[in-house]
């Protein structure tokens, strides 16, 4: 049955010639081989926001009258409402976290260099994406704390010198955050963001297709001095069922962290109540925060939120170039890229725990 | 003559030809584009809520407390002091738009979002904010507090 429906593809499609790549293709085993899951990981993690997201919509209202209360009876009312929403929550932070973690793996593992400048080029938008994802989804419940995290958000995007000021109204949808900014939110979430990323990810997945996966230096030079002792395992179905095996993990975990530790809802937005005591963003923007904490707020005679900003944006910016920083000669440069992983990992750790602990 | 003209066209011409054509793609391509980013950018929002307002009722505030009043459409803080005076300020923080609380322990105006502190008539005393709160007018009529923005001078 099966063969005779493969047949009718085959002759269709020359089926074996489409899946052939994906036959040759080969992932190096040694002892860091584990790192090469995250970008899976991530990406199963990407899936479960697309269902569990679609799952959502079916009863979620955009709006400030209804947003919180659709969110509300999606917890009380539907059945597993408050499943599927929790696992939404908890999937969307894991998959930051796992897509950071992919990211300090490929600088550690230096599997950013030539010719995988696009690979990783691709890969930072992705991440900027995915924290836009986070930005934008977490106003959606329209709860005290979302609000005030998009006001200084968007008020941050505000103290830009000259493109500042539109691109926060634009954000918002008027000068104040409000019921139209929770509109537009909800459009770059579920519309504007996705087709992006979609595209992004395929271009992504089909770089790392055509050129096949990255060994680390050190082990490359030894493998070409003595070819003997090269390790590989073919992708299909060997690392592929490795990989579906660490997803199965995966959504035990995400399971049992959405059943034991469901998200909660807070309280309803009310732009007309003084922001509540022990107010933070996220998490994955706590390092951020805890930056512009302690910049003072005047650093000569620039505004120290306008520096900071201005720090940050420059930071990421070069950051997405940074395989093109990388000379051809690596004994140049050898090993500044590692240290600056070192320094920024230590950095972005260190700056989230103390702004975790701080007042 | 014409024969001759048809087999080497004219080089400017065609560069002229060229030229209308891209310009006039360019234009209605303009005439796309200029609709929508004008879309992006909403309408700007008409403030009829003036310079005045009712923000409490005489009897609604006890001494050393303080209340969140709409002004337009942004938050406005009305203070009672201890000794039974009103002050009104705008709320909303200077620093990054967060709306300020009045903290009757301190007898201060704090923002929770990024510890910044302003004292009463204010000035932004510690953290973060770079200039001090606007502060309004305020006056009573009959049982009424009313708050007004301050005339220019």
């Amino acid at each position: 049955m099966f063969a005779a429906f493969r047949r009718w593809f085959d002759e269709r499609l020359n089926w074996d010639d489409l899946i052939a790549p994906l036959r040759h293709k080969t992932v190096p085993t040694h002892r860091l081989s584990y790192w090469y899951f995250l970008g899976g990981i991530t990406l199963f993690l990407f899936g479960i926001q697309v269902a569990t997201g679609i799952l959502l919509l079916l009863y979620y209202r955009p709006g400030a009258n209804e947003a919180f209360e659709s969110v509300q009876y999606i917890m009380t009312q539907v059945r597993f409402g408050w499943l599927i929403r929790s696992i939404h929550s908890w999937s969307a932070n894991l998959m930051i976290f796992t897509a950071f973690a992919h990211m300090f793996s490929v600088l550690f593992l230096k599997a950013y260099r030539k010719p995988r400048e696009l690979t990783w080029l691709s890969g930072m938008i992705l991440l900027f994406l995915v924290m836009g994802f986070g930005f934008s989804g977490y106003l959606l419940p329209w709860n005290t704390l979302a609000f005030f995290a998009t006001k200084v958000g968007t008020e941050i995007t505000g103290q830009v010198p000259i493109m500042g000021k539109p691109m926060m109204i634009f954000l918002r949808g008027g000068e104040e955050v409000t019921g139209a900014t929770l509109t537009r939110f909800f459009g770059f979430h579920v519309a504007v963001l996705p087709g992006i990323a979609t595209v992004l990810l395929l271009v992504h997945l089909l770089l790392v297709q055509r050129l096949g996966m990255s060994v680390p230096p050190k082990l490359e030079a030894e493998w070409t001095a003595n070819p003997s002792a090269k390790r590989e395992m073919k992708f299909f179905p060997n690392f592929l069922l490795r990989e579906m095996m660490a997803w199965y993990v995966g959504l035990g975990v995400l399971g049992v962290l959405a059943a034991v530790f469901p998200w909660n809802l807070g309280v309803k937005a009310d732009p007309f109540v003084p922001a509540p005591a022990g107010i933070k963003p996220e998490w994955y923007f706590l390092f951020m925060f805890q930056t512009l904490k302690l910049i003072p707020s005047k650093v000569w005679f620039i505004d120290g939120e306008v520096l900071g900003v201005l720090a940050f944006g420059l930071v990421g910016f070069m950051w997405i170039l940074l395989p093109f920083f990388e000379s051809d000669q690596p004994s140049r440069t050898k090993g500044w890229i590692t240290g600056l992983a070192v320094f920024a990992l230590a950095y972005v750790a260190g700056m989230s725990v103390y702004g975790h602990l701080a007042k | 003559m014409a024969a001759k003209q048809l087999s080497e066209p004219n080089a400017t011409r065609r560069h002229m030809i060229e030229a209308f054509l891209g310009g006039g793609l360019l234009a209605s391509f303009a005439s796309f584009v200029y609709p929508v980013l004008r879309y992006l950018i909403p309408p700007p929002v008409v403030d009829l809520g003036g310079d005045e307002i009712v923000a409490a009722q005489l009897s609604e505030l006890k001494p050393n407390s303080a209340k969140i009043f709409r002004f337009g459409s942004r938050p406005g803080l009305l203070i009672r002091n201890s000794d039974g005076t009103y002050r009104a300020l705008s709320a909303t923080c200077t620093h990054l738009g967060c709306t300020v609380q009045y903290r009757s322990d301190l007898r201060q105006i704090w923002c929770a979002c990024h510890n910044g502190i302003y004292d009463l008539n204010g000035r932004n005393v510690s953290g973060p904010p770079p200039r001090p709160l606007e502060v309004f007018d305020v006056h009573s009529r009959g049982d009424e507090i009313v708050v007004s923005r301050k005339r220019e001078a």
